[in-house]
């Protein structure tokens, strides 16, 4: 099922014998309920209406022995539901200990993206892209909060924690790009920190890592930057704030309070980024961006402003967003 | 705490109260009228009153966060308000519905009012340490609402570190004080009926004679005593943390997270229970006097609760299994969560044989008790399937938690409490409620609750987190049914607030006992005297002693 599809949907798609297997332990368990808990609701119903007051039903006493049926109601359907206990115990320590020939993907979290990188070096963010047929290993620590990492298709997540690393492993084999998400809640944006992970043939994977990943990527990654960090929320159009659009600002001549008139370069976003106060724009209304030094590393500062260079608005934004770099077939 | 605690009903000194005379009998409601008598009451049946009035307005603040928070899942892009509203309104949702609504609904009302009355005595043992847990609970309250009009919290109710301590800019100070200061009213509240049960039973009044609504009482009292002490001091920590940069929590300053998990989660498991067990117990004074006929397996279900207040205890890590605790934790806390359905199964299969044979008659109690039944079983197998590991690695933090909570909260405690209010409202105020308005309402808060619900066990499966104030457009026909079937739980909470309040002045006047219900608290007057009973009650032979007799009175009372 690819993210997006609004039909109404009643299983979610599974893509590896790990999600497979957990689909056919739920189902199972299913079952188990259905039979302890129908003949409550079938007794409970047909008492009421068999035993009404003044019906005609027989009420005299029915002999059987209490503590003999107390132990069985007891004890059968607890031994019942043990099978799926030690079913459930056993599927957990295998996603439990990752296979040592597995690939290492290293996964950051911060309010509010990921932030992944591949063993060969390439990062991206908020997508994930993946080789299938080979086993994972994501290798998962936060920056501030606590986060989870979500991947429905694999039915796994774990949390990222502040202080230690943790592990999610699986082996995917079917293609397909499916949703990933962080599933701690982890404060304002905690809904929109995630995006898709992409199953890919071991050679497309290859071909990705070499053009798309290195190309494509960074615009994505800068796009995601630019969410992230919040810009997007009182610079796009219709925020709430009204701070001036950055759509094609760069390159463009800015006119300032003081009459001065500069270029929208390289040097000025940054400074302008990290020192909003400066350089008052003519014309705007009261100064309420804050401060970003300290807050940005030096590395994603860069990618951020190359988005900016190559930004044309949010309809244009959108577009690219509803197709990741390689991503949705 | 030495001042009025004398035992076994001897007469107390009642500074304000003029004692019943000259053959006309003053109930306690009317024994005097003065606001000053309100709010000074030490009376346990006016303390009840304080507490339900205080419990039903939390209700309705609760109540309306929940209905912005469905209100804005209608559109899956969050077009409706921010995120930050929406965190904010799941946040207070949450706080106050745990804290100032399902922890003290039906111990600090019920229990208060029926406890003594249930038992033979003329009131808790403490008086006026009751009345000091209401103004503790009030002043909670005042702080956690400080903090909502300030502009609200978005930690979400469980307050998870380093989120609650350093990062959230909301008012979490003044509701993290609120949260632990009402922690102390549960405490004051469940020493007060610990002591009465254990010191003031009428003579005769023995242990196997109490009716299960007590021994739910005395179990969760024993879970407020135990569990809550731990919640205060971490929220105490957390405080520190925040307030002090005193590293206990934030790796930050040296602290771990997890630790607070820990801490948490071994107050607010156990606390799932304080908000169950009470809810048990109603059920189990509703069943048997709709059924006219005794409770079936009685001390296999008195040894439930205490059974269920114990395991309580040992299964805290289930709320971690991918929270980064040790694999072995996990598998442990696992196995020991399987035990909780032994005791909560004793209960179900107990209720259903009482109603086997039974002489039954469908009014709103027993509608709400049977709904309770269903909805708890639904809840509680669910529970299973979030205790199965591999099952929750995939649903963990999804909608089908939210579902399967809501089941056990909502169609368990809320309908306890609301087939509990129908049951003993006759005995509150004296006045019989309109029984047709009670059934449609009943049947509308089933109809309603499932629609709302059902839907989102099929959210968490397909995997959509919880705590999301946007989603992914494929999941927008199941939120907008459950937030349709919101509405008409709406619906169905908002008539019983009206035909109640209306039966108050409108009402039939009560019988002394309107549902030919066996326990002391049929024996007094409705509504009862300031003192509960005129003339020292008869304690009966056998606990439940209706017409119809299961065959087991002969193995279990010989």
């Amino acid at each position: 099922m690819t993210p997006g599809h609004d039909s109404l949907q009643l299983w979610p798609a599974a893509v590896s014998a790990t999600a497979s297997e957990t689909d056919w332990l739920i189902l199972a368990f299913t079952v188990l309920t259905l039979l302890l808990t129908v003949p409550v609701f079938v007794a409970i119903t047909y008492f009421a209406l068999r035993y009404r007051e003044g019906s005609e039903a027989d009420r005299s006493p029915s002999g059987i022995r209490s503590n003999l049926i107390e132990i069985s109601w007891m004890l059968i359907p607890f031994l019942l539901t043990l099978i799926f206990f030690v079913w459930g115990a056993r599927l957990y320590v295998h996603s439990k200990n990752p296979p040592p020939d597995a690939m290492v993907v290293e996964a950051i979290g911060r309010q509010w993206m990921w932030k992944f990188q591949h063993p060969t070096g390439q990062s991206e963010i908020n997508n994930l892209h993946l080789p299938i047929g080979q086993p994972i290993r994501l290798h998962i620590i936060s920056q501030d909060v606590i986060h989870a990492l979500y991947l429905p298709a694999v039915r796994l997540q774990v949390a990222a924690l502040p202080d230690r690393y943790t592990d999610l492993w699986f082996k995917a084999d079917k293609t397909g790009t499916y949703h990933l998400y962080c599933s701690e809640y982890c404060g304002t944006d905690h809904s929109v920190m995630g995006g898709e992970v992409t199953f890919m043939n071991p050679g497309d994977y290859q071909e990705w890592l070499t053009h798309a990943g290195a190309q494509q990527g960074k615009v994505a990654a800068g796009r995601a930057l630019y969410e992230a960090y919040g810009c997007a929320g009182c610079h796009e159009p219709g925020s709430p704030v009204k701070a001036p659009s950055l759509a094609g600002l760069y390159g463009s001549a800015v006119t300032l309070a003081d009459g001065r008139t500069v270029t929208a370069d390289d040097a000025w976003l940054r400074e302008k980024i990290l020192n909003p106060n400066g350089d008052r724009l003519a014309g705007a209304g009261k100064q309420v961006m804050p401060s970003f030094a300290g807050r940005i590393p030096a590395d994603e500062l860069g990618t951020l402003i190359d988005f900016l260079k190559s930004y044309s608005g949010p309809a244009a934004g959108k577009a690219a967003d509803a197709t990741p770099a390689g991503a949705t077939r | 705490m030495s001042a009025s605690g004398t035992i076994g009903g001897t007469a107390r000194r009642e500074p304000h109260t003029p004692e019943s005379t000259i053959g006309r009998k003053a109930d306690y409601l009317h024994a005097e009228s003065t606001l000053r008598s309100w709010f000074l009451a030490t009376d346990h049946k006016r303390i009840a009153i304080l507490y339900l009035v205080s419990i039903t307005g939390f209700f309705v603040i609760g109540a309306l966060a929940a209905g912005v928070v469905r209100l804005a899942l209608v559109v899956p892009n969050g077009a409706i308000m921010t995120n930050d509203t929406y965190n904010k309104a799941f946040t207070i949702h949450g706080v106050v519905m745990v804290w100032f609504f399902l922890i003290p609904s039906i111990p600090a009302t019920f229990g208060n009012f029926l406890i003594p009355l249930m038992i033979g005595a003329k009131d808790l043992a403490f008086p006026k340490l009751n009345l000091t847990s209401w103004y503790v609970f009030m002043a909670g309250a005042l702080f956690t609402l400080v903090s909502v009009v300030l502009g609200g919290v978005d930690t979400g109710w469980t307050f998870y570190a380093p989120l609650s301590t350093a990062f959230s800019n909301t008012w979490v100070l003044p509701a993290l004080i609120g949260v632990t200061i009402v922690g102390f009213s549960s405490i004051l509240t469940g020493l007060n009926f610990v002591v009465t049960i254990h010191t003031m039973r009428a003579p005769g009044m023995t242990w196997f004679k109490l009716p299960i609504f007590v021994w739910a009482h005395y179990a969760t009292s024993l879970i407020f005593l135990l569990a809550t002490p731990v919640i205060t001091t971490a929220l105490i920590l957390l405080i520190a943390e925040r307030a002090f940069h005193i590293g206990v929590f934030d790796p930050a300053y040296g602290g771990d997270p997890v630790l607070f998990q820990h801490l948490f989660w071994f107050y607010s498991h156990p606390a799932v229970y304080i908000m169950v067990l009470p809810g048990m117990g109603v059920i189990s004074e509703i069943v048997p006097a709709f059924a006219q006929k005794k409770l079936f397996g009685y001390r296999f279900v008195a040894y439930a609760s205490i059974g269920l207040a114990s395991v309580t205890f040992f299964v805290w890590g289930h709320h971690m299994f991918v929270n980064g605790q040790s694999d072995l934790a996990s598998l442990v806390f696992s196995a020991l969560s399987f035990a909780v359905a032994v005791p909560s199964a004793v209960k179900v299969y107990n209720w259903t044989a009482t109603i086997h044979k039974g002489s039954l008659r469908l009014d709103t109690p027993m509608l709400y008790a049977m709904g309770y039944i269903g909805l708890f079983v639904l809840g509680g197998l669910t529970g299973l399937y979030l205790a199965t590991l591999a099952i929750n690695q995939h649903i963990h933090a999804t909608y089908f938690v939210v579902a399967h909570f809501h089941y056990i909260m909502v169609g368990g405690t809320v309908l306890a409490f609301l087939g509990g209010l129908h049951f003993w409202w006759p005995k509150f105020t004296g006045r019989m409620y309109s029984e047709p308005w009670g059934r449609v309402s009943a049947l509308l808060i089933f109809l309603g609750f499932n629609v709302t619900f059902f839907p989102q066990f099929i959210l968490g499966y397909l995997g959509m987190p919880r705590r999301y104030a946007t989603y992914p457009a494929e999941f927008q026909l199941l939120n907008v049914l459950s937030s349709a079937g919101a509405t008409i739980l709406a619906a169905g909470y908002i008539f019983p607030m009206l035909y109640l309040v209306y039966s108050l002045w409108f009402g039939r006047r009560a019988p002394a006992n309107p549902w030919n219900a066996k326990g002391l608290e049929w024996e007094t007057a409705s509504p009862p005297p300031t003192h509960n009973f005129l003339e020292a009650p008869e304690v009966p032979r056998i606990p439940y002693d209706y017409p119809i007799q299961a065959q087991e009175s002969r193995d279990q009372h010989g």
